[in-house]
Formats: C-alpha cells, structure tokens, sequence
C-alpha cells in the first residue's frame, strides 16, 4: 500500500511530475554526458598505455604523457635495463607529434607512433581495412577512418608528406581516437626515426616485460637505479600521469566534472522542491494517516516511495537520453562513452539525489500535528 | 451489568492556543467509555466537543488529567507511542470523511490496515468483507470522488472498523449528509456498538442522532453539564422524549 499510495500521489499532479521528471532528467543527462565524455577522454588519452604489452615503461625524465616522451633514450638504456635481473624484454616505441602536410595545402598535426609488433610491445589495434603486412611495405602508415577528411586523403594508396618523408596510407583503424585531435600515424618504428630525421636507437619509450615470476616493484627500483635521465613506471602510473596532464592540467577534466556536480545541484533543487511542494499538498492525507495511528516511519515511507519512483522513472528515461547521446556522438571527435559501471554510478546518483531531495518533504511531516484531522 | 470501560478519560484540562489567546478548552472533564455502547456527545459550537474527542482518541495531549486506555494510563507517552495506541484500539471516523482522493474505496480500507501491519490477501479479504458488511459491496473500486457523501461516509466507517478496534470515536460524522444518508450512518453504527460489542462516540449537534443513543452526555464551555442514559429495556424514542423535555425545562 506504500508504494500504491506514494505512486497515486505522484501521478495524482501530472504537472508536478512532469517538473520533477525533468528535474531528475536533465540531472541524468548532463551528469551521463559530462562523465561520458571524461571516461571517452580518459580512454583515448590511455588507448596505447592500454593496448601495450609490459608492465613497466622506461620513460624521458619528466615526461608527461604517451605524446610527450620526446625521442631521448637511447640503446644504452635498453642494454641497461636488459642487464637487470627479472627483464625479459625491453622493446622500444617511437612517439613524436610531427606535421602532416595536406595533399591539397596547409598542414596538419599527427602523432608518429613507431612500433614493431613483432616485438610484442604495441600492437596496433581495430585494424579494419588492410594488414600490418601491408603497412611494412614501402612509406606504409595506419591511421584511423575518422580523421581521413582531416588529413585530405580518401582511403588506402593514398599519399602524405610527413616531416622529411612520404609516406602512404596502407591500412585504416576504427575508433582509434585522439585526445589532442592529432590522428596517431602508426607506422614501423625505422620508419619513423626516419620521417623524424631521428638517429637509428632514438627512442621515446622502451616497455618492459618481466621474466614470469619477477617482482614488479623489485625490478622498478633496480632499473631506476641504472638511470640518471630516465624514469620507470609503472603501466598503472604512466596512464595516471596522462590523465593528470591531459584533463587536469588543460582544466578540460575539471570542468567536465564540474558540469556533472552543477547538473545534480540543480537537479536536486528541482526535484526537492517538487517533492517538498507535492508533501504540503497532501499534508492533510498525511495527517489522517497519522490519526490512523501510523507511524512515522511509514509515511516517511510514502515519501520516500515518492522520491524512489521518481528516481527509477527519471533514470530510465534519462538513460534513454543519454544512450541516445552516445549513439550520436559516435562519429564526432570527442564521443561519449557509456559502460556498465558509469550506468550504475549513474543510478546510484539518481537514487542519491531523491534522497538528499526528499529530506525537506520529510522535515515538512515531522511536524504534522494529527489535530489538524478535525479541522474541516 | 456495567462492563469495565475501555476508554476513560480522568480529571482532564486542556488549554489551547498560547498568550492572550490562550483558552481553557476542557475544565476538568472526565468521561468513561464502556463496549457495546453508543455514546452522545452534545453540546453547542465551541463547548469543547472535538478538543475531548481529540484527547480520548489521543491525537492530542491533555493539559491535565490522563486518559486510560484499557486501564492503561497514557500519561509521558511520546507522541509515536500515542500512534501505537491508536493502531491498537482506536478507530476515527471525520466529518469531512478524509478519505484518500486518489485510493479507491477497498484501497482506502486497506491502508488502514496496512498501517498496522496487515497486508495482503487477507487483508484485501477483510477489506472488502467490511465494506460489503455496510452494504457497499458495489462500490469497492470506486473512488471517493465517484461516490456519494453517504457512501465516502461508509467507507470511512469501514475503515474505522475494520482493525477491530475497541473503540470509534466519530466527529460529527452526519453533518456533512442529507437525512437519509445521516440515518443509514447512524443506524450503521449503532449495530457496529451492538453487534461487535464496540465502544462508539459520536460528537453531534444533529438531533437526529438522538434515536440511536444508549447515553447522552451534554457538554457546555469545558464541563460535563449531564448525562442521560436510555433505562434497559426502554426504546429509542424514549431517549428522544428525555431531550424533548429537558429543552423544555430550560
Ligand atoms: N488551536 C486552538 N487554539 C486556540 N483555541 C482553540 C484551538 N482549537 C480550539 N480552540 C478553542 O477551544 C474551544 C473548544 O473548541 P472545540 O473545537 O473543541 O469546540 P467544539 O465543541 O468542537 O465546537 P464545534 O461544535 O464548533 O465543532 C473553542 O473555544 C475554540 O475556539
Ligand atoms: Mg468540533
């Protein structure tokens, strides 16, 4: 009876339903877009941390990010770390942010990425169109089927100048995004030393595989001291890294987690008011429950059945939104991701905010006197 | 044979309101309430009629005074044991029927009943059992909205009474009705005092409610000013001539 009752009070008021649904939806859907578009931000700025295979990295001192590692190490590093007990393979990656001239004028910023994934270190993935075979034949590069219009080529054969060289396009990814909307330009790694103008061991990053049964953090702090101007890390903490540099220190990530509080502040104000204003309208019903001889935990109850339902109609509706959301900002540069867990966040948050909303309802009934029964 | 009272209120004050507003209400007023009795309240507008109801239903706090319930004294109770009480013994029934808008009549007995714990099928079945009982079996999905005011009465009784409670105390619960309909309600409760062997109070102005009468007890600014008890074995006229000629003495 509860929930009979909490139900018919909500629908009872369609205007004031139709106010709180909104309240509740436009909560879910900006906080869903906002989260959305940090964790599709955090993916692609860890989409190749992500995708390689080691457990530690050798980095540039002070390097930032998976673009930032400059082209500094050198292979006495790598017979450095290939020294240290516990290393069973050190496999170096090429990372340079370099210009892409447009086949029709002007130019455009890519990022290198030179791998050899025979090695087993990085392995382009979604590889859709074309093989890495077919990227290891002459001036071969792989860049992802979004960007094409952005780098003025159609397709597979088509032809660049990036830095010193040519290069052609032999294969496409799909959904291979980048944050910094420079399109990664994968391509093996003496090829990209020499687009760079690079010396033959310049590297940017070497990942480290451990032998089976090595102790990462053992290993970590025996590798580090083998270096003056490297660092190691962790995959864990060179993805943190990114992120920080990315979202944090750009401001990008702040302001998109600042849009999701601001969207479930004014959410919560919405749906407490509509709340607090629908438990006045049906003080004397409450009243009456109360000469009744209920307790207040039951019409708490009904409040909160009010407040649950609005939630569970408000989220099913909102994620409707913001799936559809998803689905339209697929193509674009910076698409919002949904997954299962922002999914529950989200509902959590939901539930929260009518909870945090029902409270002034709820103050508003403590106070019922029952007396007020007789007065007609 | 006089039974033991289920509802007794002993020595009560009540004042209301606060500074120069204040108002003694009740001035001392004690009362019992015994089963299978339907009692009276009369008295003119502003006699302190729905503050002494209001105080054996316990909804409200006496000033002075305790009111025994069950031979059970009420006196510190908080205001959550005070809804026990009510749950366990008492049933109200309001002029204004309040009734909930938007249950329909089982619905609106149900709650009643799912305020004590009781849900569900058995429930449901005792729901629509008492509403039959006053005779609206046909109206058990209609909503107040849809009903008469003697059938939104009705099922106010039903839902007084369908807890079983030892006692319903009834705020001028004809006011609102047309004569008929005022007559089906009191006749209704009178057989519930009767027949289930209840203690019913009902405060009236309305002298049509004579007839049904075991007792009438007369209050005037805060004070029982006196009682009249319908003799055993005498019918409910006689009650009706007893007023007739006490107004006439006055
Ligand atoms: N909340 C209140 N504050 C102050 N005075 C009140 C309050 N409620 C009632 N009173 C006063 O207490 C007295 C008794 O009121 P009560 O409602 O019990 O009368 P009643 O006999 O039920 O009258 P009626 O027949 O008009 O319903 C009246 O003088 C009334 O004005
Ligand atoms: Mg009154």
């Amino acid at each position: 009876m509860i929930l009979t009752l909490a139900f018919r009070n909500l629908f009872h008021d369609r205007v004031r339903l139709a106010v709180t649904l909104i309240g509740i939806l436009f909560s879910i859907v900006l906080v869903a877009v906002q989260l959305g578009l940090y964790l599709g931000s955090s993916r692609m700025i860890t989409s190749n941390i992500d995708n390689a295979r080691g457990e530690l990295w050798i980095t540039a001192f002070g390097a930032k990010s998976f673009e930032d590692g400059g082209l500094l190490l050198h292979s006495a590093e790598r017979h450095q770390a290939l020294a240290a007990a516990g290393v069973a393979e050190v496999i170096p990656l090429v990372v340079s942010f370099a210009e892409w001239r447009r086949p029709n004028g002007g130019s455009t910023r890519v990022v290198v990425v030179g791998t050899d994934p025979e090695d087993g270190g990085l392995v382009p993935w979604s590889l859709t169109d074309g093989t890495w075979l077919d990227v290891k034949s002459p001036d071969g590069i792989a860049v992802d089927k979004s960007y094409l219009a952005e780098l003025d080529v159609k397709g597979i054969g088509d032809t660049a100048q990036v830095a010193h060289g040519r290069v052609r396009i032999k294969a496409l990814t799909e959904g291979v995004r980048s944050f910094t909307q420079a399109p990664y330009a994968y391509m093996p790694i003496s090829r990209a030393r020499h687009l760079l103008g690079a010396p033959g061991d310049a590297t940017s990053f070497y990942l480290v595989k451990l032998q089976p049964g090595a102790d990462v953090e053992s290993v970590r702090r025996d590798l580090k001291s083998r270096f003056e101007s490297a660092e190691v890390l962790t995959a864990e903490e060179f993805r943190d890294r990114s992120l920080n540099t990315w979202l944090f220190q750009t401001g990008a990530g702040v302001a998109l987690i600042g849009g999701a509080l601001l969207g479930l502040l004014v959410g919560t104000v919405i749906v407490a008011q509509t709340l607090y204003s629908s438990t006045k309208d049906h003080l004397a019903e409450f009243a009456t429950l109360r000469a009744l001889g209920s307790s207040s935990g039951y019409i708490h109850k009904v409040i909160l059945g009010q407040a649950g339902l609005s939630a569970v109609i408000g989220y099913v509706l909102g994620m409707i939104i913001a799936l559809a959301v998803v689905y339209a900002s697929r193509g674009t540069p910076l698409p919002m991701v949904m997954t299962p867990w922002l999914a529950a966040a989200l509902f959590a948050v939901t539930i929260f905010m009518c909870a945090i909303s029902q409270l002034s309802a709820i103050f508003k009934v403590t106070k019922i006197d029952p007396a007020m029964v007789f007065s007609k | 044979m006089k039974r033991e009272p289920v509802l007794e209120a002993v020595d009560i004050v009540k004042e209301l309101g606060s500074g120069a507003a204040k108002v003694q209400a009740l001035k001392g007023v004690s009362m019992a309430l015994r089963p299978s009795e339907l009692t009276l309240l009369m008295g003119p507008s502003g006699s302190g009629k729905t503050t002494l109801l209001s105080i054996l239903g316990c909804i409200l706090k006496p000033t002075s005074g305790d009111v025994r319930v069950v031979g059970e004294s009420t006196i510190g109770m908080s205001a959550e044991q005070l809804a026990t009480v009510r749950r366990a013994h008492i049933g109200f029934i309001f002029q204004s029927y309040n009734l909930f808008p938007t249950l329909s009549a089982i619905e609106n007995v149900r709650i009643a009943l799912d305020v004590r714990g009781q849900s569900g099928f058995k429930a449901a079945a005792r729901a629509e059992e008492v509403l039959r009982d006053v005779g609206l079996g046909h109206r058990l999905r209609y909503h107040p909205g849809n009903m008469s005011g003697g059938e939104q009465q009705r099922v106010a009784v039903a839902r007084a009474i369908a807890a079983s409670p030892s006692v319903v105390l009834a705020d001028e619960p004809t006011a609102a009705l047309d004569t008929e309909n005022g007559h089906a309600v009191m006749a209704l409760l009178a057989r519930i005092a009767k027949e289930q062997a209840r203690s019913v109070l009902v405060v009236t102005h309305d002298p049509r409610t004579l007839p049904y009468a075991d007792r009438v007890v007369r209050i005037e600014d805060g004070r029982i000013v006196g009682e009249e008890r319908r003799p055993e074995g005498l019918d409910a006229p006689e009650i009706t001539d007893l007023a007739k000629r006490r107004k006439a003495h006055a």
